[in-house]
């Protein structure tokens, strides 16, 4: 026994040394590496100077989209889609309350996973970035004009909106698939039913090219798998989309196991452009349905929401040779589909190789139907008919994979911690890197597009540890750039992101920055409690709401002081913002609101609630450094008992 | 006396530039104004360069007391000066046919440059005089009150040509195109002058 216990002693000893040993050298290569290369140059943007990449990255359960620079790293904003942001009263102000409007009412926070950047032609146009809520199933769009969000879509039927918001080549889709399928309709059923009972819809949202607005064409409704993730189609593949699916044994309880059986899961192939065709002629079943649709108007500055009540289903298996699987070992996860369309990548998270599809040979098989058998009526392809070839061993928990356009793949590999470069077509592992830690998806800008700019790859890891000083027991998630431009990977930066990045979008920063918008014209302005001269500032009473209508300039409130507000009054303050000038808000804060401040752009219109409580005089003020004088941008409200018969006054610089 | 006719013609045609192109530049640049404000002067009146130079320069202007930047109805100039080139531009052309059709002295051209040039010299006399009380008359309630360093009020008169660092401020004062096309009309007239001489000297040889 004491002599086992020695053995044991010596082995961790020996363990630890290995271990020190292993660290000592991984310290000394990240050091190399930067002084070997001048890496530091590489990421250098000097001060004034811009980056060349805009990356967008998703701020997972941060519920938001944060926007970088590469090379440098450097965050720029963060742009609020699902979560309430005090920051600017983004979902406290009135006029942001309607875009987080759903069927469960209002939800104010939800799990941000896939950003993608609008397509012509399959090039990155930077119209709109769309990015998915994974929680309450929803799907936003960003105008990457101003870099707000403009649109928010419910989808019905889903629940785990997982696979999504990828996008067609031309924009004409944004799709969504639900990774928990449900009863459809929702309805009281034992859970252990679910096997043959469930559905997973995959919606499909079209995109006016004009406008951006969003609207559900149809909803595709799946067997009862988990739909992971998802891309379109491109170039040759373009009018199909592929769908990773896990949990095809249906399983209901302990998941990691009894969802883990089969040896090979599916990529659902879904020929859209058939089915487009089928509902444009009448097809699908109208269903009822109950879901929000909101959307935020740019020169009214409010957001308004609408229920939907109707959403179009589309059973697969009355459309022929709308659906087909491919067999893909061992629960995949990322389904990437390279630039020129015709390999379509299985990253099966459990298994040591990489499976690729070839898009050519499964038309073959499905024009000489050569199924192997069906499952709920959806012809399932042979695997080695349809399969182009696997890339042997290349690391262990593949996840996803980019592209660089010189006929390169650059797989994610959770488990092993690494990035590894493969050639398409000859499946040969070029260059393997480690990344520090597990990493989860990788994004190269326009990585999603025919034309990726195959400079930089950046990997999202999962887990930081002692990357950066510490700061407790949480720490933000930790980003990696490489430089990808020679024949190895060439580890360049490490870069903390906000929230958790389940994936990114980038795009050339040529393409966007000379469209952003710079402030908000206030003779565009049409919120209906604007106030667009300082001579029309006022204030009425409505029973008891009493409606503040305000203006701010550099630096004063119109007005500010008012009196006249009762306690249990409701008070709005309307507030314009008459500056026109790049980069000028005036923020508004009010002593005991229950929301937020508001911070607003040049030429906007924001309305913050205050419900005082206690009789007073009651000051407020500008949050936004505005001028010399902002620490003077300040003003008082006087609350008078219920009771009082106090009139209503208001004024500005009057002795 | 053709020749000169025509170019007394051009020269004065070549005023009405000031219909369409600024007199005056006077740009405002500082650390926050990577992109300086900046206003044109035309002679109907004061534009910024950019939509809303005016309302930002007054923005600005408004902390160290300095009157608003005066709109049209606000300067009699602004009504005047058109009137007065236009009529120079007519006096000009009808001088030039004159000359043209040898109905008239060479001497009127040069005549023409002298009134030009008197009026011009009052304009940039009442210009000055503008930019003085611009920058001098302040509002005695100003925000900031600022003194030179030998105890006098500061003031914030801009250069009528050159640069000037005013406060935080980098100030731009040139012409503008159409002060160049004045400055060339005005030129060819004198050109005029002496083609015109010329002629006459060679008929009358």
């Amino acid at each position: 026994m004491k002599k086992t216990i020695n053995i044991l002693v010596s082995l961790v000893m020996v363990a630890g040394l290995v271990s020190c040993n292993n660290g000592d050298n991984k310290k000394q290569s990240k050091g190399q590496g930067g002084l070997a290369t001048n890496a530091a140059e590489k990421v250098y943007v000097a001060p004034g100077e811009h980056d060349d990449y805009y990356a967008f990255f998703s701020g997972g359960y941060s519920g938001n989209l944060t926007v970088y620079g590469l090379p440098s790293g450097r965050m720029f904003k963060e742009i609020p889609v699902f979560s309430q942001f005090p920051t600017s009263g983004y979902g406290y102000s009135e006029e942001t309350l309607p875009m987080f409007n759903t069927s469960f009412g209002f939800v104010p926070w939800d799990d941000s996973h896939h950003p993608d950047i609008s397509q012509t032609n399959g090039k990155l146009d930077g119209r709109w970035i769309f990015i998915n809520g994974n929680n309450t199933p929803r799907i936003a769009r960003i105008d990457l004009e101003t870099f707000e969000t403009v649109e928010i879509i419910e989808l019905p039927n889903s629940a785990g909106n997982h696979s999504s918001s990828f996008i067609t080549e031309n924009t004409e889709y944004v799709v969504a698939g639900t990774r928990f399928s449900v009863p459809v309709p929702q309805r009281d059923m034992p859970i252990k039913d679910y096997k043959g009972n469930f559905k997973g819809a995959l919606s499909f949202v079209s995109v006016d090219q004009e406008t951006g607005r969003m609207g559900i064409k149809f909803q595709l409704m799946m067997p009862g798998f988990n739909y992971d993730l998802s891309h379109p189609g491109r170039d040759k593949s373009h009018g199909w989309f592929f769908f990773t699916t896990y949990n095809t044994e249906e399983a209901n309880t302990l998941m990691e196991v009894n969802s883990s059986q089969n040896d090979k899961d599916f990529i659902a192939a879904v020929n859209w452009k058939v089915i487009e065709e089928y509902v444009n002629n009448g097809g699908g079943t109208k269903m009822p349905a109950n879901y929000a649709h909101n959307v935020y108007d740019h020169n009214t500055h409010m957001a308004t929401s609408t229920m939907e009540k109707e959403v179009l289903t589309v059973d697969p298996t009355k459309v022929p040779g709308a659906v087909f699987f491919l067999p893909t070992p061992k629960s995949p996860h990322g389904c990437d589909v390279d630039p020129t369309g015709e390999y379509i990548i299985g990253n099966g998270k459990l298994s040591a190789d990489l499976t690729v599809h070839s898009f050519t040979k499964m038309i073959d098989a499905i024009e000489n139907k050569k199924f192997d058998g069906e499952a709920y009526g959806i012809p399932i392809l042979k695997f080695e008919d349809v399969l182009a070839g696997t890339v042997k061993q290349p690391g262990l928990g593949p996840l996803h994979t980019e592209f660089d356009g010189k006929g390169n793949a650059y797989t994610t590999f959770f488990i092993s911690s690494e990035v590894v470069k493969w050639k398409l077509g000859t499946w040969e592992v070029l260059d393997r890197q480690p990344v520090f830690y597990s990493v989860g998806h990788g994004m190269i800008p326009g990585g999603n597009s025919r034309e990726p700019f195959g400079k930089y790859f950046v990997a999202m890891n999962k887990i930081t540890k002692d990357r950066y000083l510490p700061t407790g027991p949480e720490l933000e998630h930790s980003a990696q750039l490489f430089d990808i431009s020679g024949d190895k990977m060439e580890l360049l930066l490490d870069f903390p992101t906000h929230g958790e990045p389940h994936y990114a979008a980038g795009i050339a920063a040529d393409i966007l920055k000379k469209n952003a918008k710079q402030f908000y014209k206030l003779s565009e302005n049409t919120n209906p409690y604007a106030t667009l001269s300082e001579a029309d500032a006022r204030v009425e009473r409505k029973g008891n709401e009493v409606h503040i209508y305000m203006t701010t300039i550099r630096s004063h409130f119109t007005p500010d002081n008012i009196e006249g507000v009762k306690v249990g009054d409701k008070v709005f303050f309307h507030i314009t913002n008459h500056e026109q000038d790049f980069d000028v808000p005036h923020g508004f804060a009010m002593i005991g609101a229950n929301n937020a401040e508001l911070l607003i752009m040049p030429g906007q219109t924001k309305t913050l609630v205050w419900e005082p409580k206690q009789v007073g005089v009651w000051p407020f003020y500008c949050t936004d450094f505005c001028s010399a004088l902002h620490q003077e941008m300040q003003g008082y409200v006087r609350v008078s008992p219920a009771n009082s018969n106090m009139e209503l006054s208001w004024s500005l610089g009057e002795d | 006396m053709k020749k000169a006719g025509i170019i007394m013609i051009i020269g004065s045609l070549l005023l009405l530039g000031l219909f369409k192109f600024p007199l005056w530049n006077i740009m405002l640049g500082a650390p926050q104004y990577p992109d300086p404000l900046g206003m044109d002067i035309y002679i109907q009146g004061i534009q910024g360069v950019e939509e809303f130079d005016i309302q930002n320069i007054d923005g600005l202007n408004h902390y160290i007391g300095m009157k608003t930047i005066p709109k049209v109805e606000d300067m009699w100039e602004f009504e005047v000066f058109p009137i007065v080139i236009g009529i120079m531009v007519a006096l000009g052309v009808i001088i030039g046919l004159l000359g043209f059709l040898g109905k008239l002295s060479y001497k009127w051209f040069l005549g023409w440059f002298l009134v030009m040039s008197i009026l011009g010299i009052m304009g940039m006399y009442d210009f000055n005089l503008w930019l003085i009380d611009y920058g001098t008359d302040l509002d005695p309630k100003a925000i900031m009150k600022l003194e030179n360093p030998d105890g006098t009020p500061m003031t914030y008169k801009p250069p009528l040509l050159g640069y000037q660092k005013m406060l935080n401020f980098d100030v731009d004062s040139w012409p503008g195109a159409g002060a160049y096309m004045i400055f060339v009309g005005m030129m060819l007239t004198v050109v005029a002058f002496f083609v015109g001489k010329k002629e006459y000297n060679k008929i009358e040889k």
